[in-house]
């Protein structure tokens, strides 16, 4: 590096992360960034898939579809035109906790964008003679995945891995659609579009004050309404093959991390970044670069919730080359258990704080950071704090955590030809 | 906002849109190199060439060259199109003139042989990752379909047989012809040093050796046929439609985008309202796409194999009416209102201004600011989409579908 790292703080504008909690629970938490033309949102409602019940998991997906056709004095065809007419750029998804909203857009038009998705939280029509139409989007959603294998694999993965419900996957199963009815849509729609547990982050050329008054007059009618929890099971674990006629075999590897609100977060992503962030990486190099089994190979930090943390691994790779792929895998994943050094450290640390200076460059990105760091930490960090922990991370004090912590007790899933052997310490 | 340009005694071009307000440096090489230049005995070689880029040089070994992108905490990659390879890299603005000297570095690569034998394995690995994956080929196979023996019909990857006969000397003699500095652009966006970034590309690049680089452009002519492929291991179908279109040259390129939008954006466009809102299909959409001397519409459609002869048959008809009652005011003006701020809010990031920065200057040796890309789509007009539409119909058009059905008939 040609400047100290802590120099590079010089970086962050950091402007205060600006947030309020209204009466009925909605917290709007907000990153303005003058020097941009754009501003951006997302939103959101703790509607994910682990609150269907046990039969109908892929409600929250159909809910969500549903409520988007159509609301407040807008027929579904008026909902989508009206955005395109702002020129606003949105998206719906939903996750294991979350069903989530979002847009881009020129700064000026966000009032209106979000007065849209206050209709849609509010006031959707939830239109029964649109249910079939609805169901079938939702039926071809799970039928295009069939055809993800490497999709496939990570569900597999995580829902062996995780305790249910949080492993769901939101499509969810035919059978579930099928046979939901309107009124499931609409208690589902009743028991989690609820406010209390809703964040809506804002990023991009806003001005704080107008805009809590503005989102607060739009959501006001919002009524605060109890959410029930949902039962957890613990994970199963262990090894599983799912057969699938392809030419490469998809390998998924899971073991237990912190999750991102814990205190030794950083030292568990630090160590994730030696073994898999950069070209430098030491599963990149010693998968792909030195041997050359693979196109992609990676690992990553999960939370499927607050409470659980996980590591996810993948690779694909030809059928004949799998084994020697899992087991060069599985090498890393306990050699990093013996620690990590200084060059790889030194690397990682270039490389997450210029991601956390270039993110200053995109309002959408800020946006969803702010609503998942909220939900997560129940506060925002600002860009600056963030840089600070990673300024000190050592060494050391990663070393100390993988002492405390080595990969272990794998969770193994694969889908291809055939089944491979799994490596010892599986759980 | 400033554009700035410079051309090296060997023809490499320099450009660079400036911005000192920005937070990071995006660079790239834009090099005129892609499957189109290839031939059958060396076909995936633009796409082989561009790992090998990363695979080392006369003064880095390949662990090198990604210990030190790492070490920059650069965002790097590289990709290969029917026309182009493009390597870049966006760093924090002290690092440009580093990072500038290593992509410089990697654009006259070692290619050897043991490094080569080992790559040969991750393409290999990346050809069987698309054999496995939506759709299926279909893309592939349907460009080979409607652009015959013309040189775009070409598959970027190769196969699996060109890509294991390929040698060090096929790709040396393979570099030799298109890595010419006149066929290449180093471009940069965001908060650029220009002086610097020219003075860093004399000193790396000053000496390369230019030599001559041709490029094949025949004309295409337009082409109709429908074919399916059985594929057993798919779930759903993929059907791939391609017309003709306006080529990078042409100005009509500006409407025929917006006409996409209108019939095949994949939100609020007539194939959405038609198939995806209805649950038709999981997917509808249609895209403009250009060429050096050659356009394409490229329509695609992925549905339930039970379900796939009945959308054909309604998505001719929708193509066919498109052609005879032209398109709404209200349309019209809800494509460009989108596809202006969609512009707009891409150009927010030097990483992402890179690439229209880049495209622009090399298919057409033009810049264009945010604000003129945006003016040309608000110029056009319902009489240019009409025009568009006789002068290109979507219903004369190369179809192919792959997955499960072994029997599907075209529009009557």
């Amino acid at each position: 590096m040609s400047r100290g790292l802590s120099a590079l703080r010089e970086f962050y504008v950091s402007p205060p992360i600006l947030s309020h909690e209204y009466e009925n629970g909605l917290v709007l938490v907000a990153e303005p960034m003058p020097w941009l033309e754009s501003a951006a949102f997302t939103l959101l409602l703790p509607a994910g898939c682990i609150y269907d019940a046990p039969n109908r998991v892929g409600l929250a997906n159909l809910t969500c579809e549903m409520v988007q056709r159509g609301c407040g004095q807008r027929d579904s065809r008026r909902f989508v035109e009206d955005l395109e007419n702002l020129g606003a750029d949105t998206s719906s998804s939903v996750s294991n906790t979350h069903t989530s909203f979002g847009g881009a857009m020129l700064a000026d038009t966000l009032p209106e964008v979000l007065g849209i998705f206050a209709d849609l939280v509010l006031r959707p029509h939830l239109p029964g003679e649109q249910l079939e139409e609805g169901k079938m989007v939702c039926v071809q959603e799970i039928r295009a995945i069939e055809d993800e294998l490497a999709q496939r694999l990570m569900s597999g993965l995580r829902r062996r891995h995780y305790p249910a419900p949080y492993g769901r996957s939101a499509p969810g199963a035919l059978a579930a659609i099928e046979q939901a009815t309107m009124q499931d849509v609409q208690a589902s729609f009743q028991n989690n579009y609820v406010p209390r547990g809703a964040i809506l982050g804002v990023a991009g050329k806003i001005e704080w004050e107008s805009l809590r008054e503005h989102v607060g007059k739009i959501f006001a009618d919002w009524k605060d309404r109890p959410q029930t929890a949902p039962p957890e099971t613990p994970a199963g674990g262990g090894y599983e093959h799912l057969q699938q006629a392809s030419q490469q075999t998809q390998i998924g590897m899971a073991f237990d991390s912190v999750p991102y609100a814990d205190p030794d977060y950083f030292q568990a992503r630090g160590a994730i970044g030696v073994l898999s962030d950069g070209m430098s990486s030491r599963l990149f190099t010693e998968v792909r670069e030195n041997r050359g089994l693979c196109y992609t190979v990676y690992a990553s930090m999960g939370s499927a919730h607050r409470r659980h943390g996980a590591v996810l691994c993948y690779a694909g790779t030809s059928t004949e080359r799998a084994q020697e792929t899992l087991d060069v895998m599985t090498a890393e994943l306990i050699r990093l258990g013996q620690g990590v050094e200084q060059g790889e450290l030194d690397r990682l640390k270039a490389r997450l704080k210029s991601s956390l200076i270039m993110i200053q460059e995109s309002s959408q990105a800020r946006s969803g950071g702010v609503a998942a760091e909220w939900h997560h930490l129940n506060r925002v960090r600002t860009l600056a704090e963030l840089g600070e922990h990673v300024d000190r991370l050592s060494c050391q004090s990663i070393n100390a955590y993988l002492a405390e912590h080595p990969p272990a007790d794998f969770t193994v899933v694969t889908l291809g030809e055939q089944p491979l052997e799994p490596p010892d310490g599986v759980s | 906002m400033e554009f700035r340009e410079h051309i090296l005694e060997n023809g490499l071009e320099v450009i660079a849109e400036c911005n000192p307000a920005a937070y990071s440096t995006a660079i790239a090489f834009f090099v005129k190199a892609g499957s189109r230049d290839e031939n059958d005995a060396n076909s995936g070689v633009s796409h082989f060439l561009e790992h090998m880029a990363f695979k080392g040089t006369p003064h880095r070994t390949a662990a090198e060259v990604n210990r030190e992108l790492d070490e920059m905490g650069s965002h790097c990659n590289a990709f290969t199109s029917e026309e182009q390879t493009v390597y870049y890299a966006t760093v924090l603005p002290d690092l440009q003139t580093r990072a500038v000297a290593l992509l410089c570095d990697i654009m006259r690569p070692s290619l050897r042989e043991d490094d080569f034998e080992t790559e040969k394995k991750v393409i290999i690995e990346e050809i069987y990752k698309y054999d496995d994956q939506p759709p299926f080929g279909a893309h592939e196979k349907c460009m080979a379909s409607h652009f015959g023996e013309h040189p775009l019909a070409r598959n970027i990857l190769g196969s699996v047989e060109s890509v294991t006969a390929l040698t060090p000397a096929a790709m040396r003699e393979y570099f030799e012809q298109r890595y010419s500095p006149g066929g290449m652009v180093l471009a940069a966006a965001g908060n650029v040093d220009f002086e610097a970034l020219v003075r860093e590309a004399e000193k790396q690049c000053g000496q390369w050796r230019a030599f001559p680089t041709s490029r094949q452009t025949p004309p295409t002519p337009a082409h109709q046929s429908f074919d399916f492929l059985a594929h057993d291991k798919a779930a759903q179908q993929y059907t791939v439609q391609l017309s003709n279109g306006p080529a990078a040259e042409d100005e009509a390129r500006y409407a025929s985008r917006i006409m996409a939008t209108i019939f095949g954006d994949d939100c609020g466009s007539r194939l959405y309202w038609e198939f995806v809102e209805s649950g038709l299909a999981e997917y509808a959409s249609c895209g403009a796409y250009e060429y050096q001397g050659a356009g394409l519409l490229m329509t695609f459609l992925c549905c339930a194999p039970q379900d796939t002869q009945e959308n054909v048959r309604r998505l001719h008809d929708m193509q066919v009416a498109f052609s005879q009652t032209g398109v709404s005011q209200d349309e019209l003006r809800r494509a460009v209102a989108k596809t202006s701020a969609h512009v707009v809010l891409q150009s927010e990031r030097p990483g992402n201004r890179l690439f229209s920065l880049g495209s622009n200057w090399i298919q057409r040796r033009k810049y264009r600011t945010v604000k003129e890309t945006v003016q040309a789509y608000q110029a056009v007009t319902k009489n240019d989409i009409e025009a568009m539409a006789r002068r290109f119909p979507l219903a004369v058009n190369t179809t192919l579908s792959v997955g499960p059905l072994t029997e599907l008939a075209g529009p009557a």
